[in-house]
């Protein structure tokens, strides 16, 4: 099959791949869907922020994302202390879905990209890296950690009459990740990948 | 070779994952073809689109009643039960000069949700009356539809940490309302229902009449 042409997932036209400058992205002529992009980050650029992200998650985990001050009191909660307090309740499918989308999804984006692109910076391909790769972009998809954000933007608003409300280091820890699992995203060169697997 | 001819048209089909061109076999356009290269199953179409997004919307639209309806949180301070839904959460913040929160939560809550059904709805439509429409603008509104569905998460996430903060603070009891899962529900199905539709379809009609 001729490489140089392609069909574009949104609109199934055919056509031939379209030059772009690196850095830029590559969009269908019938429906501007992006096809692909040019990207000028590479393995380790990849992997440092993956490994950063490590870092960033453990702290965003571990510490308190939000306290409540209560005259002499600081009462804080960390996210897997949100997730089981929403568990207690007997919601068990609300508490599955925070942990699944600002948990779990984040976590496995993160370990998905080291189990790749840490042999690739050794110049090896990881066993079953296929499915992996695949993987990742639902993992991606479910990561909602800039939503959750957003609410504790609201939480706080909300919060603020009734008692004062003090960010944790979590949450700092938590803001960081975001902007590093998207550049993370952005400096990921998948189609490298797939073609270093080539047809087998 | 290129034109205005779509892939499947030419018995070829993109894999969706990892985007290499493969030649469809006269006889297995089914789910069996597999990318030779990454291993995904290959659909020249996503199998049986049209059902599998109206039942996922049609579930949807039957979850955001609940979750408008009923309480999204029980809160009792003093003794004092106050049962508040989302569209009330939204009033409050407006009435006690927050508004931008309360756009923030209409938005997301209210106008996304909505929209992203109605998106979802008139697309599959078009698509059954194999509608010529726009169809550029169509399989733009279908990629926003993708792009805003998981903000509407946000109220749920406000519920979880106030039941985290408020619980632990001893400020007052807090429980979560049924409207919760119920609205969980409507955002995890309508992005179902994104994923369901294929909007290649959309694309078909055109050139079937050409």
């Amino acid at each position: 099959m001729n490489a140089s042409l392609i069909a574009c997932p949104d609109c199934d036209l055919l056509q031939h791949k379209p030059l772009v400058p690196p850095g830029g992205v590559a969009r269908c002529r019938r429906c501007g869907a992006g096809l692909y992009r040019r990207v000028p980050g590479g393995v380790d650029r990849t992997l440092a922020l993956a490994l950063a992200g490590l870092v960033l998650f453990a702290v965003a985990n571990l510490f308190p994302l939000l306290s409540v001050r209560l005259g002499e009191d600081l009462v804080s909660a960390t996210l897997a202390a949100a997730v089981k307090a929403l568990w207690d309740q007997g919601e068990l499918a609300l508490a599955g879905l925070v942990a699944g989308t600002c948990i779990v999804a984040p976590l496995l984006v993160l370990l998905s990209i080291l189990y790749v692109f840490a042999p690739l910076h050794f110049g090896r391909l990881p066993p079953a890296v296929a499915p992996v790769v695949r993987s990742l972009h639902a993992f991606q998809a479910w990561n909602m950690m800039e939503v959750f954000l957003l609410g504790i933007l609201v939480t706080v608003v909300k919060l603020a009459k009734m008692a004062t409300i003090l960010p944790g280091p979590g949450v700092v820890a938590f803001f960081m990740l975001i902007f590093l699992l998207a550049a993370a995203a952005t400096a990921m060169d998948t189609e490298a990948v797939w073609a270093r697997i080539g047809i087998r | 070779m290129t034109g205005t001819h779509s892939a499947l048209r030419l018995g070829l089909a993109g894999c969706h994952s990892c985007q290499l061109l493969l030649r469809v076999p006269a006889r297995v356009r089914s789910s069996t073809l597999r990318c030779p290269r990454c291993g995904a199953v290959v659909h020249p179409r996503k199998p049986r689109s049209l059902s599998r997004t109206w039942a996922l919307l049609l579930a949807a639209y039957v979850f955001y009643v609940p979750a408008m309806v009923l309480p999204i949180t029980r809160i009792t301070t003093l003794g004092r039960l106050q049962e508040d839904t989302i569209m009330s959460g939204v009033v409050y913040f407006f009435q006690s000069g927050e508004w931008p929160i309360g756009l923030v939560i209409f938005v997301a809550s209210v106008f996304v949700p909505v929209l992203k059904l109605l998106i979802l709805s008139l697309l599959a439509v078009s698509v059954q009356w194999r509608s010529q429409w726009r169809p550029r603008d169509r399989t733009r509104l279908y990629r926003i539809t993708e792009m805003v569905g998981h903000w509407s998460m946000v109220d749920v996430y406000v519920v979880t940490l106030l039941v985290a903060l408020v619980k632990a603070g001893a400020l007052a009891s807090i429980e979560v309302g049924p409207a919760a899962f119920y609205f969980a529900s409507v955002v995890v199905l309508t992005i179902l229902a994104a994923n369901a539709f294929d909007p290649r379809l959309i694309w078909d009609a055109l050139e079937e009449a050409a």
